[in-house]
């Protein structure tokens, strides 16, 4: 069975359909890039899967079960901007996610389990690049140095989901190169499934394992509102990858599991 | 070269600081003289020497009535309400303004009611007050923190709703409850705001203070000030109104500082 199924699933905001009649399967452990033009809805499909918002109509299934309609830590997500907080050193943000889950009370953890907490993070940090900067604030970084903390930050979290909203968009060039190689280093390691928003089309066929098209199938020039996008390309992309992982879950899970952390 | 484009360096900076002051006071001095020389009985513009003798009189001898120095005990009773109106001003402030900025369901009851509490001038209502909460401690502080709390307030509530959605959705993703979420994103963000809206609010602050003391008190700098004018008293009432705005500056100072100190990445992180 398929890891998320996306059930004839509409968006529409007052009389503005946005997205229609999207169906969609996608299997544990892909990589999924979605292109489209601007305003094609995305994003939108992106905060359905976030639980941001709940579709007008049809259903998400995660695992069988109806995706929560608000965000939690199944799903991790990058934004493009303003996904770190501004009052946290490096390492703050990253153990954040270790303390507020475990202390609901005062969403911090005191003495040793603290300890514990900012180890496990600086061992993250260290594997995005950011062992170095520990103790800066975020607007002390730089663009790049942010998007690798943001990942750290919803890696902490060891999601199922990992939602990236345009995360590189606003770096140049030579950065985002090497944030593709630390974002598919991190996939290799981890059994996320990944879905990434992106304006950059070379971007989309690099990272994905499937890239997916969004587009208007039909448009009605006097009520530009009235249909919205679908799906209309579903490609299948580096098959070597996508054959590394599939040997890899062939194999007996205890197997695969040392492969993995390996 | 165009005006906007010239900035003045270091030793001219300061000249210009103060050069505004300096000529304040050499119109003061001058006028005094002038006035002095004419008539030396005159009270409505002491000289220096006038102010001085009446400073030490009230600062450094104790009152014949009382045994009290009159500046330093007028000073804590006033700092003292002033301190207290701000406190809780602060406190309820934040609580109202976070609850109203981050929540939906609080803010839609709470945020119309504020912008229309915050339209009533507390002056017209320090009447009410004093028949509410008597003529003592109480009514005084509480015409402060009618006077300011609703501003903070609302002042706060549009900070926190400046807070990008993304960082609220981040921390739910990071397993953050509501409570969670405010302790810990939204409040260590408002706080560097709110000590700036603090500062804004100490010019209102004092005067409420002051116009409290001036009509029901019998002690404090506003209550002074006012007691005095009976007897055109200016060499006592200027230097009054100096030392007010010296605390007033103090305090301001010292909450920027405060804000410096406390939230370093505050100003990196606006820009």
């Amino acid at each position: 069975m398929s890891f998320i199924t996306v059930k004839n699933v509409w968006q529409q905001y007052a009389d503005q359909v946005v997205l229609e009649g999207l169906n969609l399967s996608v299997n544990e452990g892909e990589f999924c890039t979605l292109v489209g033009a601007s305003g094609c809805g995305k994003s939108t499909f992106l905060r359905l899967l976030l639980g941001q918002e709940k579709a007008s109509r049809g259903e998400i299934l995660l695992d069988g079960q109806a995706l929560a309609s608000e965000p939690d830590s199944s799903r991790g997500v990058v934004f493009q901007r303003y996904s770190v907080f501004p009052h946290l050193t490096v390492l703050d943000n990253v153990a954040l996610g270790l303390e507020l889950p475990r202390s609901p009370l005062l969403g911090r953890l005191f003495g040793s389990a603290k300890k514990d907490a900012r180890e496990q993070a600086s061992g993250l940090l260290h594997k995005v690049g950011l062992g170095h900067s520990l103790d800066k604030y975020p607007a002390q970084l730089s663009g790049g140095m942010q998007q690798r903390l943001a990942i750290a930050q919803a890696l902490i979290m060891k999601p199922r989901v990992l939602l990236l909203d345009e995360p590189f968009g606003a770096l140049d060039p030579g950065i985002r190169k090497d944030m593709h190689h630390l974002l598919l280093e991190l996939w290799r390691e981890t059994q996320l499934t990944v879905f990434m928003v992106t304006h950059d089309l070379s971007e989309g066929f690099t990272l994905g394992t499937r890239l997916l098209v969004f587009d208007k199938v039909r448009v009605d020039p006097h009520a530009p509102g009235a249909y919205g996008a679908r799906i209309t390309y579903d490609i299948p992309l580096n098959s070597d990858r996508r054959a590394n992982r599939a040997a890899v879950d062939a194999l007996p899970a205890e197997l695969a599991g040392t492969l993995r952390t390996a | 070269m165009r005006l906007i484009n010239r900035h003045p360096d270091r030793p001219s900076r300061l000249l210009l600081v103060i050069l505004p002051f300096a000529l304040v006071l050499l119109a003061y001095f001058l006028g005094s003289a002038e006035r002095l020389t004419d008539n030396p009985n005159d009270k409505l513009l002491p000289s220096a020497v006038q102010m001085t003798d009446a400073v030490k009189r009230l600062a450094f001898v104790a009152d014949s009535r009382t045994g009290e120095y009159l500046l330093w005990q007028d000073s804590a009773s006033s700092l003292r309400r002033l301190a207290i109106g701000l406190g809780i001003s602060a406190l309820a402030g934040l609580c109202l303004g976070m609850a109203a900025g981050t929540l939906p369901l609080f803010g839609a009851p709470l945020s119309p009611l504020l912008t229309v509490l915050s339209m009533v001038p507390p002056l017209a209502i320090l009447p009410i007050l004093f028949i509410v909460f008597g003529l003592g401690e109480l009514s005084k502080v509480m015409l402060i923190v009618i006077g300011i709390t609703p501003a903070l307030a609302r002042d706060l509530e549009q900070r926190a709703r400046e807070i990008p959605v993304e960082l609220l959705i981040k921390a739910q993703t990071l397993g953050a409850s509501t409570w969670t979420l405010m302790l810990r994103v939204v409040l260590p963000q408002l706080l560097p705001r709110l000590l700036i809206s603090l500062r804004l609010m100490l010019g209102s602050a004092w005067l409420f203070l002051i116009a409290a003391e001036a009509i029901a008190s019998t002690d404090g700098l506003g209550y002074r000030i006012f007691l005095v004018r009976r007897y055109l008293a200016m060499d006592v009432i200027l230097p009054y109104v100096v030392w007010i705005t010296l605390l007033a500056w103090l305090m301001d100072w010292g909450l920027k500082r405060l804000t410096q100190r406390a939230f370093p990445w505050y100003e990196g992180a606006r820009a």
